[in-house]
């Protein structure tokens, strides 16, 4: 196998950590909606947290994007 | 079409070098002038906005306020004791992300923090601050750090070392989550802007998308800078309390 198509196989699956990154972000939400639902007063702080958990899980899928760049793109 | 990474070449805007330094020559580049753009930016909205200093703010000086005020705040929650000492260290961090973030986005202007080597810095920097200063204040307990209280002795060799690459591992993901987000989310608008303009009379498609993803970049950019700021505070409150 040549090394650019090992290239695009390598890049093709770096993408797959892409899965875990939704699933982990639909839990922060419904946990957040959740929250919200029961307690609309908690709201406030609940909301805090919420959009710092998205930022944190959604930089783990632009790490794995990352990843995809760096054989794509020959660097590594 | 161009490759997407185009827009985050660094160019020189003069031809001629400011001056060298050791055999190397300093270009005013276009981050450079980004820098400055933000820096002039920053400064008219905090010099001129607190200049009047009313007690009842008018609009500028309501944003200087309302900005420092989620700052300090957020400061105060997340650094224990002594928490009004950092917040000029975090606000200065936090408006250096901020600016440069939501400068970049501005179609043609130059964005800063898209490169690894200015988000590195920023965090290498606040790494340096946090380590040196619980080893000024607490001394050889700092170590404590790295082996929980409550921990069984025969774990520590398998704990201690987990520890200090979780440690280690601080500046180098508040860098990269910086950086491969402006990256990615740039590269992604200027790659649908392309597909609209291959796709010739469809392209009103990717167009709309383009929108979306322009409005959802705006959100992430000023999200960045906040966590960026959080994280930085809740590191800093390391050197306070040494325990987790």
């Amino acid at each position: 196998m040549d090394i650019a198509s090992a290239k695009l196989i390598g890049a093709g699956l770096a993408a797959v950590a892409l899965a875990g990154v939704g699933i982990g972000l639909g839990m922060i939400f419904s946990a957040w909606i959740n929250a919200i639902g029961r307690n609309p007063g908690a709201a406030g702080a609940v909301g805090r947290m919420g959009w710092i958990g998205f930022a944190l899980t959604e930089a783990v899928a632009i790490y794995a994007l990352m990843v995809v760049f760096l054989v794509l793109l020959n660097v590594l | 079409m161009q490759s997407p990474l185009e827009q985050f070449v660094v160019r020189p805007i003069f031809p001629h070098p400011l001056f060298s330094i050791g055999g190397s020559d300093i270009y005013f580049t276009n981050s450079a002038l980004a820098m400055a753009f933000g820096l002039i930016l920053t400064l008219i909205i905090f010099i001129v906005g607190t200049s009047r200093k009313a007690l009842v703010p008018g609009r500028l000086q309501s944003v200087a306020e309302m900005l420092y005020e989620f700052v300090g705040n957020m400061v105060e929650d997340n650094t224990g004791h002594h928490a009004r000492a950092f917040i000029p260290l975090v606000f200065t961090v936090f408006l250096v992300v901020l600016f440069g973030n939501v400068l970049g986005l501005i179609p043609y202007n130059f964005n800063y923090t898209g490169h690894i080597i200015i988000t590195f810095a920023l965090a290498i920097f606040i790494f340096a601050i946090v380590v040196l200063v619980a080893l000024a204040k607490h001394g050889i307990h700092f170590f404590q750090l790295f082996l929980p209280p409550g921990v069984p002795i025969f774990l520590a060799p398998l704990v201690v070392p987990i520890e200090i690459i979780s440690y280690i591992f601080r500046p180098i993901s508040l860098s990269v989550r910086l950086f491969a987000n402006m990256l990615a989310g740039h590269v992604m608008v200027q790659l649908f802007a392309g597909f609209s303009i291959l796709l010739g009379f469809l392209g009103i498609f990717p167009l709309f998308f383009n929108v979306a993803l322009l409005g959802l970049e705006l959100i992430v950019a000023l999200l960045q800078a906040y966590v960026f700021a959080v994280l930085t505070a809740i590191y800093l409150r390391d050197t306070q309390e040494v325990s987790h």
